[in-house]
């Protein structure tokens, strides 16, 4: 227990700092887990979805904290854009994804008159 | 048309030459028949209904044969007309001047073909009028070289026109005959294990396809250029008669005797191979004529046969021990001598006798295959047993051609044979000729009495050889060939309608038959050579007188050799008395068997018309006509170098014997003896046989009873079978026996021995395999297949579960990877 609090220590300290490239990490690493967690506790598929939302722009949170002008070297030759455009990446993928599993989640429903993944095990081995 | 160019036609009667049209012409005469076999071979089955038209393709093929044969006859005697070959009163010096003068038109016209575009080489000179060359060569290596090649003389030309003749008579006859093959056959002589009779396709084409093979293989023979070619050939018409003999080879009997003739042959044949090396090991060739070969520097040059080694032309042509036996057989003498004076020493060797002995067992080793061939004592044996064939194979096969081949080797052989081999050529034939006679005396099934009656006639052919009388053992050869054949097909055409060979079923057959019983009638008054004295006679009168006066002329030359003559003399009264006792049985008098003679009929006209165009011939075939056309005439072309004259000579048993020209016989006081001898005895048979058999003045069973034991010896066939069943069969079988006896009871022990150790260690070594290898690799597949079966349980299905493994795994890699590579990770 002590181990982990000592581990925790620098998330604490940072709520005395200013806003930092730190702190948004911090906020996509929340996203990220309660995207897992959204995705791992929802039965319903379209939780699910959401949850995959929650992750991907928990991600595009930290490419987007990455690409801080902070972190460039110094004489970098690059626009520092990097991260802003894989996000938009991310972004895009993420609607096309959401167009795709709405529509299994669709025909799901067609087939079973339910959503509920737990009821989608016909691939199990 | 416009006129051609004088020397077209010179070119053109160049190309037309003797010694390029005759090899082409008797090489596709001899060739045809073996065109016919392949067909019939390949696509028999499929001519016709049951390969009927396979008679047709091989009758085709041999009527070419004959009329190639015709034309090259004929073209032959536009260039060498026969003409009578006198020899005057003066006989002597004059005579080998005379003998010049016949023949010097040969060597004016074809001296200087020698290298001739067709490799042909004409014998020019004193000597006989022959071409020779080769087609093709099989070998060439060292000293050996075979070919195949020809050696085309007057003699070769008249056996392509007889043999070919009397094949297509008997292809004719045969499709006639042989019609019972022609839908399943009922062998009623073969009886199977359930009591039935054989039931069997027909084998027509099967027939005619062995006929072929025969013919082309009599041809090859008969136009061989050289020894290693008549050898074999000779094997081939071997195999064809084993063919032929086992035709209906279900049969045991024919069986068996296709197997006799086969072995009888292979030990006369061992002879001939003895021959062979004798000479191709001392000569170092088997050509018979001088033959052009590439020299070393590419000129064509002349190497000297086996004919003009021997009789070399520098010695006169007369018979010398060629200096390569001399040589051979002073192996020793040579090795002590230096190189260069061996030459001047042969002649010194010679005299001492060094190689006279080698020449002669060339001589009766090359005579020992004839023996086996021509069915010469002591192997004559197979030949009554080859009679199981069919007919027609009797009368060309075993009567007319085959067994000639014999009698021919020996003619072409002739002039290598020494005086000694000469006289074991005549005693051979002299013996032969007094058994096969006694026998047939008694014989009742027909076929064995024509058979014996061959024996014995080829008998007389090797005896006037063996006295020297070249020209008249093969005119007898001829004229035997048309009128046994005759005689066989008559006998073919008999059992054709009685179904029966047993003359004592048979009787008064004239009456239904008369065609055959005319046909056969004019066979027998041929053979035993009638005729009315000095004035004219059937063939067979023309060819037994003389082989009676050169027979005569030899004992009076050679008197302690007397009782050849009293053969020949003896065997003609036997001859008469066989013959007439097979005629008067069959035809003559009343039916014995009453259900024979109900069936009997003539036969159909295929059948009966080659016996009247053979007996015709029979009659005719010995005829001399009025410019000197005629076999004899034609013959004496051929005769061989240097035999002209009576030759001295002799070292083997003791004395010197004389072989006496054999146009001496030919004047007084040996052609009148003969003819009258002849006429004696012949006519005595035949009234012997008709007292017996027609008027029944002596009864046959009496004179049977009386001599008893001549009877029933002559009757087994003078035991002969018995004793070589004794002496030959039933030593092989005991040797086979204790063969067997060491195979059975040794070798196959120790093999079934060595099989039981192999199969032993194949045991451990499957037990190895099984636990060890096949468990090696089921562990494999089992622990494969146990851990694939608990992987699965992972794959639930749950969606939920899978983010949560995807999550638990991803952290446990970070901390697997956090755990090895902190350094990385924390620098």
């Amino acid at each position: 227990m002590t181990l982990g609090l000592a581990a925790a220590a620098p998330v604490f300290g940072l709520i005395t700092q200013p806003v930092s490239v730190a702190h948004y990490l911090v906020v996509g690493a929340i996203m990220f887990v309660c995207g897992i967690v959204c995705m791992a506790m929802k039965r319903n598929a379209l939780g699910v979805l959401m949850g995959i939302e929650l992750v991907l722009n928990g991600a595009n949170v930290n490419f987007v904290a990455f690409a801080s002008p902070y972190l460039q070297g110094e004489g970098s030759r690059s626009l520092g854009l990097d991260g802003q455009v894989i996000a938009l990446f991310v972004i895009l993928l993420a609607a096309a994804e959401a167009a795709v599993a709405l529509a299994i989640t669709l025909n799901f429903y067609n087939n079973h008159a339910t959503v509920d993944v737990d009821r989608a095990d016909d691939l199990k081995g | 048309m416009p006129s051609l160019p004088a020397d077209s036609f010179i070119a053109l009667k160049r190309t037309m030459d003797l010694s390029t049209q005759l090899p082409q012409l008797l090489g596709l005469a001899w060739l045809m028949p073996l065109a016919s076999f392949v067909l019939i071979l390949f696509f028999g089955p499929k001519m016709g209904h049951h390969g009927r038209n396979a008679a047709w393709v091989a009758t085709a093929a041999i009527v070419t044969s004959l009329v190639l044969s015709l034309v090259a006859f004929v073209s032959w005697l536009g260039a060498h007309p026969v003409s009578a070959v006198h020899h005057g009163g003066d006989h002597g010096a004059a005579h080998a001047e005379d003998h010049a003068d016949a023949t010097g038109h040969v060597a004016g016209e074809h001296g200087g073909d020698a290298g001739h575009a067709a490799g042909g080489h004409a014998a020019a000179g004193h000597g006989p009028i022959a071409y020779s060359g080769e087609w093709y060569t099989l070998y060439e290596g060292g000293r050996l070289r075979l070919s195949i090649g020809w050696y085309i003389d007057s003699l070769t030309i008249l056996m392509f026109v007889v043999v070919t003749f009397i094949a297509t008579c008997i292809h004719v006859y045969a499709s006639g005959y042989m019609h019972d093959e022609l839908h399943d056959v009922t062998d009623h002589e073969v009886t199977l294990a359930d009591g039935h009779h054989l039931h069997r396709p027909g084998r027509f084409p099967r027939f005619f396809q062995a006929l072929s093979l025969f013919c082309f293989s009599m041809l090859g023979i008969v136009i061989a250029g050289n020894l290693a070619m008549v050898f074999i050939f000779w094997e081939l018409v071997g195999i064809c008669s084993w063919f032929l003999i086992g035709f209906y080879y279900e049969r045991k009997s024919a069986s068996n005797a296709a197997n006799k003739a086969f072995i009888v042959n292979r030990v006369g044949d061992f002879g001939m191979l003895i021959g062979l090396m004798a000479l191709w090991g001392a000569l170092g060739t088997l050509q018979f004529a001088d033959s052009s070969v590439p020299g070393a520097d590419g000129h064509a040059v002349t190497k000297p046969g086996l004919f003009s080694l021997v009789r070399p032309a520098d010695h006169g042509h007369a018979l010398r021990v060629p200096d390569g036996m001399v040589e051979f057989a002073a192996a020793e003498k040579v090795a002590h001598t230096p190189p260069s004076e061996v030459a001047g020493k042969v002649d010194a060797w010679r005299a001492e006798g060094f190689g006279r002995w080698l020449l002669f067992i060339a001589g009766v080793g090359i005579f020992c295959g004839c023996v086996g061939k021509s069915a010469q004592f002591p192997l004559f044996v197979w030949l009554p047993d080859a009679m199981e064939g069919p007919t027609p194979v009797s009368a060309l096969v075993h009567s007319a051609t085959m067994v000639a081949a014999g009698v021919y080797l020996v003619g072409r052989f002739f002039p290598v044979l020494t005086p000694d081999v000469l006289l074991v050529i005549a005693y051979v034939g002299a013996i032969t000729l007094f058994i096969a006679a006694t026998i047939a005396l008694v014989a009742n099934d027909i076929k064995r009495v024509l058979a014996y009656s061959t024996v014995s006639q080829l008998g007389y052919m090797m005896l006037a050889l063996g006295v020297g009388g070249w020209a008249a053992g093969l005119f007898h050869l001829v004229t035997h060939a048309f009128f046994k054949s005759l005689l066989f097909l008559c006998s073919g055409s008999v059992i054709h309608a009685c179904h029966t060979n047993d003359m004592r079923k048979m009787g008064g057959l004239a009456r239904v038959m008369p065609y055959t019983a005319g046909t056969m009638l004019v066979g027998c008054l041929a053979i035993i050579g009638a005729g009315i004295p000095f004035v004219i006679g059937l063939s067979g009168y023309y060819s037994k007188d003389s082989i009676l006066a050169q027979a005569l002329s030899f004992a009076q030359a050679n008197p302690r050799h007397a009782i050849l003559f009293y053969a020949v003399a003896g065997g003609a009264a036997l001859t008469a008395f066989y013959m007439f006792r097979l005629w008067f049985m069959t035809f003559a008098g009343e039916p014995r068997d009453h259900h024979v003679a109900e069936h009997a009929h003539e036969s159909p006209q295929v059948m009966v018309m080659p016996l009247v165009v053979l007996a015709v011939l029979a009659v005719v075939a010995g005829w001399t006509l009025p410019g000197g056309f005629g076999i004899a005439n034609l013959l004496e072309q051929s005769r061989p170098v240097g035999t002209v004259e009576t030759a001295v000579g002799g070292f083997a048993f003791g004395q010197t014997l004389t072989i006496p020209a054999e146009y001496l016989s030919h004047g007084e006081p040996f052609h009148s003896t003969a003819t009258w001898t002849a006429f004696a005895t012949a006519l005595g048979g035949v009234l012997l046989a008709a007292a017996m058999y027609v008027w029944r003045v002596i009864s046959p069973a009496a004179v049977a009873s009386m001599f008893r034991p001549v009877y029933s010896f002559l009757a087994n066939r003078w035991y002969f079978d018995e004793l070589y069943h004794a002496l030959f069969v039933v030593p092989a079988h005991g040797l086979a026996a204790v063969a067997s006896g060491i195979d059975q009871g040794l070798i196959d022990p120790f093999i079934n021995f060595l099989a039981w150790m192999t199969r032993q260690v194949a045991a451990i070594d499957a037990w190895i395999d099984r636990t060890f290898v096949d468990g090696l690799v089921n562990a494999t597949a089992s622990a494969t297949w146990t851990l694939g079966n608990e992987l699965k349980r992972l794959q639930t299905g749950s969606l939920r579960q899978y983010v949560t493994f995807i999550v638990a795994g991803t952290v446990a890699l970070f901390v697997i990877a956090s755990l090895f590579f902190r350094q990385t990770l924390a620098g």
